[in-house]
Order: C-alpha cells, then structure tokens, then sequence
C-alpha cells in the first residue's frame, strides 16, 4: 500500500529563528492509520502538525528542504486551499476556530467558501452535526456551548469538508478530563466508522490512550525519537526520558520493580495483565502505607451559608460553606458551570454576595471593596499575558506597591525579596516580552505575592502546560506553599489535584458535593461523575491486584513519590 | 453572563420574516429619507409608519424604555445647547423674523427658531424605532450575509461579522483583566485624576490589546484552513431569500423616497419647508 | 502566497477583532467632557494602533463598524455624520503603516512620525468631515458643530496620542525580542 503522508528527508527552519527546527524527518503514514504524535513544548511536534496542513510555508514563512507528499502530490506545489481538501485541522483553541454565530453556521463555513448551495449545505450541516450529535443544538450561539460541544463543533466543521485525513492539534488542552474522555471515544468512533487517516498531536499520553492507536511517534528536539507500537514504548523508558508523562499506572509498576514487558498489554489499565506483578504491587503498598498528615493550624479563610445569583436567574452558588486553614494547599473541582469561578468571583469581590460570611484571617470581606480585598487575598489568572501591562519585570511586581504610595526603598526591597523567592532575581533587568510562558507565569504570581496577600487563589494555574513547564509552575506553588503560603487553586487537572493538593472541595450545580482527601474522590466513581473527573488509573490498578482500599493505595503512591522524588 | 449582541427575539411577525437583506436597505433607505429632508410633514408621516411597524414587530416598549428616556435626556440637551449658540438660527434658515417674546438683547424666541428646533427634534427621534426595528428583528447571523447581498464586499461582511462574534469574549475579558487589575490596588474609579485615569487604563487595555493580538493570527489560520478568501464570492448559510413580502417593504419605502424628492422639487423648492412665507 | 492581496484573511481578522476592542473600549471606557456628544474617546487609540500594524483599509474600517454597531447597540439609531467621521480618522491614521518601519524600534522620529498623523486625521475627521456633515443633514448651527468638533478633535488626539503611542512603544519591544530568539 501507498502511505497517504510521506515524509522524506524532509527539514524545515522558520526564518526567525537560528537553527531548524525539524530536523532531517522520514516518516511514512499509511491511509486508515490512526497515529498519535507525543512531545514536550518546543519539540518541534506542531511545526509537523503545520506542514502538514499547509500553514507552513502558507502561513509561517521558513526554509523547507527534502520532500512531504500527501496522496502522492508534494506539497511544496500546493497551496493551503488544496491541501485542506485533503487534510481537516482541529485546533487547540476552539474558541479561535469558532467563527460562525451559531453551530449551523460554523459547521457550515468551509461550503459557504466553495460556494456551495444553500440546500445542499443545510443537508450537509444536518448530516455532520448528527455524526457529533450537535444536530439540536444547530441554532445555538457559542456563548451557550461548553468547551467540549465547541470542539465538536469544530470537528464537524471540518468533516463537512469529506477529507482523508484528520489533524487534531492538542484536542485535550482544553477539556476537563470527563469531557476529554469523550472526546477521544468520539474520535476513536469516527475512525472506525470512515475510516480516515487520524493523527493525533497531543502530550497527554494517558488521556489519548483511553482508546487504541497504532502507533506513537514521540518527537523531541526536531527529530523523531522514536516511532512504535504503544505497547513498545509503554515497557521503555524513553517516554521519561524525553519529558513525557507516563500513565500513572506504568509509574506505579515500575515503583513496585515490575519490570514492564509489552506482552502484559500495557497499553491500557483495561488491558494489563497483573497476573504475574499483582504480588509486588502488593508488597509495595505494604511496605510504603502512609497517612495524610492533618493540618490543625488557626482558620485562615472561611466561607459561611455564600448565596448568589446574577440578576432574575436561578441562583448559581447554593448555600456553601467551608473553612480552609493557614498553610493549606486546596483545589476547588467541578465541571464548567458548577460555580467554581463565580465563588473565587464571590471571595474577591468581582460579585457581590447576596447572603452570607466570607472571613479572611478573621475579619469579614463582604463589606470590602476589590482593591481593599485586594491586600487580603490575592489572584492570579489563568493566562499571565493577561496581567502584564509594563514593559519590565520589575516595574510590573512594583506596580501594586507603587499604588499603596509606599516609598521606593520599601518598594524595592520588597520586590527583590519577592524576585529572590520566585526565582526572577537574575532577570530583574529583562524586558518581559523576553519571558518563556512559565516565567511570565512566575512574574503574574510575583505580582499578586508582593502585596502580602494572605490567601493566593490561582484560576487553572498549568492549563494547556506540557509535563515539564507544569512541574515547573507546581514545584513553585508547593515551595510558596511550604514556607506558609496559603493556597487555593481553581482546576479540573486531576494529575494536580492528586499530587498537589491533599485536600479538594468538589463543587456541581452550586453546592459542595464531597470536602475531603484528593484521592479519596478520584477513588469514588460517583463523585467524579459529579465533578467531571474520571478515577484515577491507580485505583484501578489497585483493584486489579486485590488491594482493597484503594484510596489508601493511591494516597500511598503520592507520599512516595513526595519522599523519594523530591 | 450573558452578552447577546442586541436584542434580538425570535418571533413570527411581518417584520421578522423580512429577509435581512431588504430590513437593512429599507433601514438605510429612509434613514437616508430623513437625512435628506427637513419637512416635519414627511418626518412625522414617516415616525409614525415606523411606530406602526414597531408596534407590529411586537417589540415590548418595556424592553427599550431606559433608551427612549435617555434618548429624550440627550435631545432636550441638544435642544438646550442649541439654542445658547444660535437662538435665532431658524431665522436665518426660513428667512423670516417673528419674535414671540425674549429674555434680553441676545436670547430672543421666534416662531422660526421653535419651527426649527422642533423640525430637528422630529428629525432626530423619527428614524429611532426604525433602527430598534432593524436590530431587534435580524437575526446577527444574517447580518453579514445581508451587507454581503446589499454589495458589499464578502470580506468586509464578514469582518462585522466576526466582530460581533468576539465582541462577547473580548468584554469579557475585559471585566476580568480590570477587576485583577483593581485587585492590585490600580484604581479605576472616577475618583482618580484624569492623567492617572489614562494610564490606569492602559494597565487594563494593552493586556487586553495584545492578547487580542495574539490571537489574529490564529483566527486568521484556522480560516485560511477552511478555505476562506478561496474564490471572490461565497455563499451563506444564513441567507433568507426575497419573497413578495420583501418587494412590498422595498415598495413602500420607495414611496417615501418618492414622495420626500417630488415634495423637494416641485412643493417646497428645497429640503425645508417653509411655514413662514 | 504569491500576489499581494488587498484585503488578505489576517487583516480582515485584525479588522474584526479590532472593531470588537474599539467597541468594548467605546461602551466600557470613556471619560465623559463638559461638551455634549463628546467624550475622552480611548477607542481612537485602538485604531491608530491597528492602523500603524495593519494599515488604513483596517483602521478606516475597525473604526467605522466599532462607532456604527456602538450607536446601533445603544439604540439610539446610527449617527451617521459621526459614524463616517470615526472612520475617516481611522483610514488616515492608517497611513502610519506605509510610513513606519517596526524593524528599527519605535524610536523618536517614529513617535513624531505617528503623532503627526494622527493629529491630521483627528483635525480632518472632527474639524472638517464631522461638522460639515452635521450641517448638511441636521442643519444643526455652524458655530455650536465647531466648537464639538474642536473639542473632540482635541480630546480625541490627546487620547490616540498618549494611549496608542505607548500602545506602539511596547508592540515594538515585544518584537524586536521576539525577532530571532534561539532556543535555549
């Protein structure tokens, strides 16, 4: 058989930058393969997924050499309007590849462009939404879509095009990990029923794996390291090595000293078999059984009976209340539209309670206004380029200060002191426009640290992070938070969760379903329903070797990798 | 939070089953009308019509009521500020001079300066029900193909089209850049001076520039992918075709055009009409 | 991509996008001035930003459809003398982008270069298209439309000249940064 993409020596070196950035790739894809592409940021694996597509060179100018032939046509002599006949993209951002006003629209605007007629199209967009079942939601805006229903959106709207290929440019930044799920079953079911050519682009390995692939290509520093079965690569250890996260359940294999073989099928927790490590596993669990340790430290900030609703709706935040004590770290869970972030609205003062207590270090907030709450609790947004308005690093952390009216010399003793704990010291003279995304991320957190909040609440603080640049921001937060900094951290990141934040409060239709232990809730299948989540794969690792208390197990591998690893 | 564009609410009236092409002509073509002449007669005639058709629309008063209140705030100033620069500019308009009474040497009131503020008041209000119509009544989603039918350019349809849908994202983000702004203690209150005002806003808009900029190029993209700009026309998904419904509403405001220019060359002799000779 | 095209995806997009910051900026924030129907418009400076990155045909038209759709939102119908006003500052301002050249910075003669086009474009568009259009149509009195239009031609020039000079300083710094960086 002809392979439908065929890579051939092929390298490429955007112009402006010093060296390529892929590097001397061969690669053949055969027509109904289903491949996923794994790689850290910066490793060249979305460069691979823009030649593909046409963006590069249509798009992102650069030097190409050596040859790329899609269903035998090079590609160099084609433009982005052919090759999207032949190759569908579904971006990262769904909200950016949302153009239309409503889904009808969307989904129909690759015909709008080939001037196709009204009736046919209005066929066609019933046609592919029913494949995503977004078929009743056709007239609805995107302001009343969640992220899952867009990017299905998006998928239809390039399946209306009937191309062979299918590129999915990081599908799961973006989802919480429930929705994720679905996602990946949903694109595992189109394969199978049309029979395309899939290629997934994407570094959550776990997440994707949900469903078979036939083969992974990890790609790092420009070249393709690896290009296997995921059975091969899962009893290796090159994932690691190149800064890809493996499943959870591969990491506590190989904690045990199971030595992985691929004829165990490790490819999924479903598939494994444990028959012949189950009494490691065991062993393991014995020998490492660990307890939470309490923290029993004054309150620091508490919630008591918070009601609220937006003007004439239902009422979206339901009698909650909790107490978070000093020096916790605790994550706040829930899908989208459970009210996470209107209670960190609620506690910072971006809305107004209608009833209830909301006490910081006790004194009570509801009275105060965002800047006076401002000195009591800080925030940090998800995306830090939403925060940084100065051109230096340094003048961007004094900001706050410099709106107290506070002298210069405190000023700067307290940011360089602020700069030291966060690592920046050495780059208090860079223009920020420098930054990589996790210093820039290190700069928003400063900024808010400065001011001496005494609760920091950061919005999905790792969301669309490769592993590497997630450790990087976590490891920070747990040092913060190991010198006393209290922490709430709004997430749908399980991984997070589990191994940073002993403590969750899972939040659905505006009232707190479970306050308690992280693995305790990513044991339990009904509270993941609730929130969203999915179990952790260690649970059911667990089960599979007859440990029956599964939470213990898991709160086991957590205080070891907390001891031994750090 | 909701942040729909206007008002719009689906119903089943003459008006909503208009296609969106002939509600925005037809909304040009008498804005236009009432650009054009200053006889209250013709104003009036056609405020009325389109009160008629507001009424017919089934347009709740209630939901327009704190912009009709504004409104008349705004023209009672405007009729105020007016007349304290010109009080006798009707006079000098009509020709004519008849005093009624005045407060001392400059501010006098004549017949002419009334007419002619009233005219202009007429002038201002007539054309509001009809635009209220025309945004309450379109569906955003036909928006762009209307322009695009009514000749303008796709790319330009399509530019207002994509405003209205990252208008919504970007306010958004705007309350949330400004309220972790405040929350750093920068001031955004009219409480500040003016300059510090200035540069407060720039802490909050250059965030929320520069993301928006960011993100051009990768709207741009994932058109381009699409097939976008691929021939010079396109067809559109949302497009309502012209019925007969469509060719009465073309007619009627036709009339009016008609009606407005035959008034101008052959009754009044120009765009005013002239009570006072 | 080989013919330069008038109206390329990524300037339609900048158009859109850019009408949608003007529009945001013109409802959220404005400081309003002692003269009626007019305000310390920050909004302008969106356009001459856009302007100097993408040039007038974006800037003539983000301004146009931001003002349009502003008074179409407000409801209190389209001000057409105004509206057309907005987008003649727009489209001259634009003109910065065949003058300016990011490449070196965006030094002194830059800032002067930019500044001086937008005080043409304010001066044309609330001192000469606004007015005169406002006569045509409202017949409103000569002197009252002069004296708004020197107010807004003022405070308007003020807003684009503060704001969206410092808006252009920090884009050049990003991208003389961003220009040819090796990874590290």
């Amino acid at each position: 058989m002809e392979p439908i993409i065929k890579f051939e020596n092929f390298s490429f070196q955007y112009f402006s930058q010093k060296t390529a950035t892929l590097k001397n790739i061969n690669l053949a894809i055969y027509p109904g393969e289903k491949i996923l592409i794994v790689g850290p940021s910066g490793s060249g694996k979305s460069t691979l997924g823009n030649c593909l597509n046409g963006l590069i060179p249509f798009a992102y100018k650069g030097k190409i050499s050596g040859s790329l032939k899609i269903k035998g046509q090079e590609t160099k002599n084609q433009n982005i309007f052919s090759l999207s006949k032949n190759i569908g993209t579904v971006l990262q951002d769904s909200d950016g590849q949302f153009v239309g006003l409503s889904v009808g629209e969307d989904i129909a605007f690759a015909l709008e462009n080939e001037n196709v007629g009204q009736d046919i199209m209005k066929q066609q967009v019933r046609k592919v939404a029913a494949m995503v079942d977004m078929d009743r939601l056709l007239e609805s805006s995107p302001f009343e879509l969640s992220g899952g229903q867009k990017q299905r959106v998006s998928l239809a709207g390039v399946m209306v095009d009937d191309v062979d290929i299918l590129l999915f440019d990081e599908p799961l930044a973006n989802l919480d990990p429930a929705t994720g799920k679905t996602a990946i079953e949903l694109i595992d079911d189109i394969h199978k029923q049309s029979n395309k050519t899939i290629i997934i682009i994407e570094h959550r390995l776990e997440d994707v794996l949900h469903r078979d692939v036939d083969r992974i290509i990890l790609v790092d520093d420009g070249q393709i390291v690896v290009d296997d079965k995921a059975e091969n690569i899962l009893a290796s250890s090159i994932l690691k090595e190149h800064g890809i996260r493996e499943p959870l359940y591969i990491t506590a294999l190989k904690y045990a000293g199971v030595d992985i073989k691929p004829s165990m099928k490790p490819a999924h927790i479903e598939t494994l078999d444990v028959s012949d490590c189950a009494q490691k596993v065991r062993d393991w669990f014995i020998e490492n059984k660990a307890q939470l340790i309490e923290n029993n430290n004054e309150p620091m900030l508490e919630l008591e009976h918070i009601k609220f609703r937006y003007d004439n709706t239902r009422e979206i935040i339901k009698d909650i209340s909790f107490m978070i004590r000093k020096g916790e770290m605790v994550s706040i869970i829930g899908r989208n539209g459970a009210g996470k972030s209107t209670l960190s609205k609620l506690i910072l003062g971006f809305e107004k309670v209608d009833e209830g207590k909301i006490i910081c270090d006790g004194h009570d907030l509801v009275e105060d206004s965002i800047m006076e709450r401002g000195r009591q609790v800080g925030v940090v947004l998800q995306n830090p380029n939403q925060m940084l308005s100065k051109p230096l690093i340094y003048d961007e952390i004094a900001l706050g200060l410099r709106n107290q009216g506070l002298s210069e010399d405190e000023i700067r003793e307290r940011v360089e002191n602020v700069m030291k704990i966060c690592g920046l010291y050495e780059f208090r003279k860079w223009p920020i426009s420098a930054l990589s995304y996790g210093q820039k991320k290190r700069v928003s957190i400063a900024c808010i640290l400065v001011l001496n909040p005494k609760v920091l609440i950061l919005d999905e603080p790792t969301a669309g992070q490769d592993f590497a640049h997630y450790s990087e921001i976590m490891e920070f937060l747990k040092q913060l938070n190991d010198n006393g900094q209290t922490i709430v951290l709004i997430t749908h990141d399980m991984h997070l969760m589990l191994e940073y934040t002993p403590r969750a409060i899972a939040l659905n239709d505006g009232k707190i379903v479970k306050d308690g232990s992280s693995a305790e809730i990513l044991c339990s299948k009904e509270l993941c329903e609730k929130a969203n989540l999915k179990e952790t794969s260690l649970m059911q690792l667990a089960n599979k070797c007859g440990i029956d208390s599964p939470t213990d197990y898991v709160t086991a591998f957590i205080e070891y990798e907390r001891k031994e690893l750090r | 939070m909701k942040l729909k564009m206007f008002s719009y609410n689906e119903e089943n009236t003459f008006v909503h089953r208009l296609s969106g092409v002939t509600k925005l002509l037809c909304f040009l073509i008498l804005s236009f009308v009432v650009m054009y002449t200053y006889d209250i007669r013709i104003m009036l005639l056609i405020g009325a019509f389109s009160i008629y058709l507001f009424k017919l629309s089934r347009i709740s008063f209630k939901q327009v009521r704190f912009l009709v209140m504004y409104l008349l705030f705004f023209v009672a100033l405007n009729g105020v500020i007016t007349y304290f620069f010109e009080p006798t500019h009707g006079n000098m308009l009509y020709g004519t001079y008849h005093e009624l009474f005045r407060f001392n040497d400059i501010y006098v009131v004549t017949q002419e300066q009334l007419f002619y503020q009233v005219s202009k008041m007429v002038k201002y209000m007539c054309v509001i029900p009809m635009g209220l119509i025309f945004f309450c009544t379109t569906n955003p989603s036909e928006f762009a193909s209307s322009l695009n039918h009514a000749k303008v350019p796709y790319k330009g349809a399509y530019a207002v089209s994509l405003t209205l849908r990252y208008f919504p994202d970007i306010a958004r983000q705007f309350t949330d850049i400004s309220n972790a702004q405040q929350a750093r203690g920068i001031d955004m209150s009219a409480k500040a001076k003016v300059m510090t005002r200035l540069k407060n806003t720039l802490m909050v808009i250059s965030p929320l520039i520069f993301s928006a900029l960011d993100r051009v190029d990768m709207i741009s993209n994932a058109m381009d992918l699409r097939g976008f700009g691929k021939y010079p026309k396109r067809t559109w998904y949302t497009y309502r075709k012209l019925g007969k419904e469509d060719a009465l509403a073309f007619v009627v405001c036709l009339s009016f055009v008609a009606l407005a220019l035959y008034m101008a060359i052959f009754v009044t002799n120009g765009r005013f009409y002239n009570p006072f000779i | 991509m080989n013919k330069k095209e008038l109206f390329s995806t990524k300037m339609l997009v900048a158009t859109g996008l850019g009408a949608a910051l003007f529009l945001v900026l013109f409802k959220f924030v404005t400081i309003p001035s002692p003269i009626a129907n007019t305000s310390f418009q920050i909004a302008y400076a969106v356009a001459g930003f856009f302007g100097a990155l993408f040039g007038p045909l974006c800037s003539g038209l983000l301004a146009f459809i931001g003002h349009a759709l502003n008074d179409a939102m407000s409801g209190w119908g389209i001000w057409w003398s105004w509206v057309i006003a907005s987008g003649v500052s727009g489209l001259i301002m634009g003109i910065s982008y065949f003058k300016i050249n990011f490449e070196n910075g965006f030094g002194k003669k830059e800032i002067i270069t930019f500044n001086v086009i937008q005080v043409i474009a304010n001066v044309v568009a609330w001192l000469i298209v606004a007015p005169v259009l406002d006569i045509a149509i409202y017949s409103e009195p000569a002197n009252l439309v002069f004296v708004q239009g020197i107010w807004a031609a003022i405070m308007n020039a003020i807003s684009t000249g503060v704001v969206g000079t410092l808006l252009l300083v920090a884009y050049a710094s990003r991208q003389v940064k961003e220009g040819s960086l090796d990874k590290e």
